[in-house]
């Protein structure tokens, strides 16, 4: 399966085994969705399980929690990631802190997904990495998946979780795996092992990270798009990495990482976000505190540029395996 | 699960046949032309009804007739025509992959037109992506248009912005965002900033049917009505919001215009594919914004006759052939008709303007392609991102830049 069929298959299996999971946002019914997650689902489910709702992620939201607190488990797509801020309110000052406020009266278990992260000539309202933004707000969860068999895995999990979850799909690794290089000619998942997803059910803890290669000399910390990013630049530099895909931004899988960095002595981090106030601040201090004294060189960030994402210059500024290579050699002090 | 809840339908999808006979449309020059200074309760036939001027034999009636010279006439079509030339154009370059993305206003160019020849020079435009016809009124030069489009070095806006996210502040047009409904408040403010100044110009701003779901539209109802701003906002229905009718926005319940009486603002619905109609409500409503009696809501009643976007697949969602059905009609034929039934206007004439406005867009795109293409360069330089993200380039951007270029 492609991460199209593989999100769609999570949702299906949902739709079925849970009768109060209900899945809506901007053409997700009979349309299937601008990418086309939720094809076929409005049929099978019929149209008060999957359903389009009027162009408002505020009201998309504020009436998923509202469900939600009322016993139902909504799934809500927003079309972009780049669209979700008028939600922001909702999302921060609701929904992240019904369990708290209300003392554990009140809570609402919904999903929240939304394809993020550019390289498809998106510009600026399209291509956008906010995951920086909902790590930071307490009481939420953030995911984002980097394969097929992650994301249904992940997305299961996500619609079981009694927590709110902020999925954040890579649109670029929809219909196949991207390693940073646009000239490459696109490759499918059908060749690539994580594209092999079970029909049925099955889950992917939330808070795990995933070690993808192992290697001895250096720990690269990588989500998304960019794992396979900087599985090119491993390649490229023949440096014996590790690659950690992190998965779950928040909570944070603090101990494969510390393991890891503690192991290897050197760590890159890389994201596609913009640098500054970036996630990649975070896991920085995190493997300062946990490694510091096993640490044998600066821990090195690589990340989108601190600007918009341009249209005309994106290959410019997406962090693609040259700057990553450049990153790991110098850590390496190659 | 059963639930009384009600999910609109769209009346036709892909199979069936289209048929709009229960849309009541109001004979032309049915409705009064009240004075602008009106309050908002007697706007309720002009907000559930529709204001028409064109009729049946393409003679323009009522009191809402605008009463237009032939010349206006004619630069009217001139325009409307070159908006579709060029939109078809510039979807084909996209097809064969010389531009990454493109949105048409094909069917509802009367809207951006009609308005934008009503307003003077001095208001202030906050549209939304489909109201290209703006910039061809107020005379931007179409290589411009497409440079933007292209991402070349001739790009006004330095490649930042996607397609059709266009910036003219030489022609009092803001600039577009891809985030949906944010410019109707904004104009508000804009308006309301204009009475601080002491000009007489007025804001529009337009947003589609299914944005006006968002909180944004709200908001700007009620700055405007607070403040009684000069403002003329507008709701352009064409139907369809990418794969979702307009019922889906909650259209089927009362039309989009009148929710401006809630609102306590006059509200005008207007037949969106008559140029006369179009032309004379916004004149009404820009006369009443500048004699400082407040703001109008304008719905102009349309259909979107592209795809959504070049992206989009509308084969999935719609019956391909519904526009052939849509009961108002092309806003470009209407207009010919009726030129042509004042004796004004012939088929060679209007056959000779479109092989005219043919060959300008094929020389405007030699000419635009010229200056590079999003493929090939020459592009704006790279540096140019690191721009603009503030006043001045701070030291962290500076070294951003740097590392970069190395
Ligand atoms: C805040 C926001 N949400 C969602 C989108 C994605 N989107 C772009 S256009 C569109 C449909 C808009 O329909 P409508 O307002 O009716 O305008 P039309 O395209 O018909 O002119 C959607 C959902 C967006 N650009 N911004």
């Amino acid at each position: 399966m492609n991460m199209v069929q593989a999100l769609n298959s999570a949702m299906d299996v949902m739709l079925e085994r849970d009768p109060n999971v209900v899945v809506f946002g901007e053409d997700v019914g009979y349309f299937g969705g601008v990418f086309r997650c939720t094809e076929g689902l409005q049929k099978k489910y019929g149209e008060h399980r999957v359903f389009d709702t009027p162009i408002a992620e505020g009201g998309i939201v504020a009436t998923a929690i509202g469900m939600g607190a009322n016993g139902l488990r909504p799934v809500v797509e927003i079309q972009f990631a780049d669209y979700i801020y008028p939600a922001f309110d909702q999302i921060v000052s609701e929904l992240a802190r019904l369990r708290y406020r209300s003392g554990g009266q009140y809570w609402s278990p919904i999903t929240i997904r939304s394809p993020c992260g550019g390289g498809i000539r998106g510009g600026q309202t399209h291509s956008q990495s906010p995951e920086a933004i909902f790590a930071h707000v307490c009481g939420l969860k953030t995911v984002m998946p980097s394969t097929p068999f992650d994301a249904k895995g992940l997305l299961i999990a996500a619609i079981e979780a009694d927590d709110p979850i902020i999925f954040l799909e890579p649109k670029r690794l929809y219909n196949g795996p991207f390693e940073g290089d646009p000239k490459q000619p696109a490759v499918g998942w059908n060749t690539h092992p994580a594209g092999e997803v079970p029909d049925g059910h099955y889950t992917i803890p939330i808070g795990k990270a995933n070690t993808v290669r192992t290697g001895s000399d250096l720990t690269i910390l990588a989500y998304g798009t960019m794992v396979h990013v900087a599985g090119a630049a491993a390649q490229q530099t023949g440096v014996n990495a590790e690659i950690i895909d992190i998965r779950t931004i928040a909570p944070l899988d603090v101990d494969t990482i510390a393991a890891s960095v503690c192991r290897t002595g050197r760590c890159v981090i890389v994201h596609e976000a913009t640098r500054f106030g970036g996630y990649g601040g975070e896991l920085s201090a995190i493997v300062q505190e946990e490694c510091f004294w096993n640490l044998e060189a600066p821990i090195l960030r690589v990340c989108g540029w601190d600007t918009p994402y341009p249209h005309a210059q994106e290959w410019d500024y997406f962090p693609g395996p040259q700057r990553v290579a450049k990153a790991i050699r110098q850590v390496m002090g190659c | 699960m059963a639930t009384k809840l009600h999910i609109p339908h769209a009346p036709f999808r892909p199979g069936d046949k289209p048929d709009f006979s229960n849309i009541k449309l109001p004979k032309a020059g049915e409705l009064r032309r009240p004075p602008t200074r009106i309050h908002a309760n007697e706007t309720r036939d002009l907000s559930f009804s529709m204001i028409r001027v064109l009729d049946g034999d393409h003679r323009a009636v009522g009191e809402w007739d605008p009463h237009l010279d032939a010349e206006t006439l004619r630069q009217g079509l001139r325009h409307m025509l070159l908006n579709r030339v060029f939109d078809d154009r510039m979807y084909k370059m996209q097809r064969q992959g010389k531009i990454s993305f493109y949105m048409r206003a094909t069917g509802e160019e009367a809207v951006a037109v009609a308005q934008c020849m009503a307003l003077r020079p001095g208001d202030m435009l906050f549209p939304s992506y489909r109201q290209q016809g703006l910039l061809i009124v107020r005379g931007i030069r179409l290589v411009d248009m497409m440079c933007q489009c292209l991402s070349n070095s001739r790009d006004n806006l330095q490649g930042r912005q996607l397609p059709v996210l266009y910036s003219f502040k030489d022609v009092n047009f803001f600039t577009l965002s891809g985030n949906l409904g944010t410019q109707f408040p904004q104009a508000v403010g804009w308006a309301m900033a204009a009475e601080y100044k002491g000009t007489s110009d007025v804001a529009v701003s337009w947003i589609g049917e299914g944005s006006s779901a968002e909180a944004d539209f709200h908001y700007g109802l009620t700055f405007a009505s607070v403040y009684r701003a000069p403002v003329v906002l507008n709701v352009v229905n064409n139907q369809w919001a990418i794969s979702t009718y307009q019922n889906v926005a909650g259209g089927d319940q009362n039309p989009f215009a009148a929710r401006a009486i809630g609102y306590g603002i006059p509200g005008l619905r207007v037949d969106g594919n008559d140029f006369l109609a179009v032309f004379a409500a916004t004149s009404w409503a820009a006369e009443r914004a500048r004699q400082g009696a407040g703001p109008t809501l304008i719905e102009l009643y349309t259909y979107r006759a592209a795809p959504h976007s070049t992206s989009d697949d509308p084969g999935r969602y719609r019956p391909l052939d519904e526009w052939q059905y849509w009961p108002l009609g092309d806003p470009i034929d209407r207009l010919k008709k009726h030129m042509i039934a004042r004796g004004e206007w012939s088929e060679e004439q209007h056959a000779e303007l479109e092989k005219e406005l043919t060959d300008h867009v094929l020389a405007s795109w030699k000419e635009a392609e010229s200056y590079g293409t999003l493929n090939e360069g020459p592009w704006p330089p790279v540096s140019a991102m690191f721009e603009d993200v503030y006043k001045d380039v701070p030291p962290h951007l500076i070294k951003q830049k740097r590392e970069l270029l190395e």
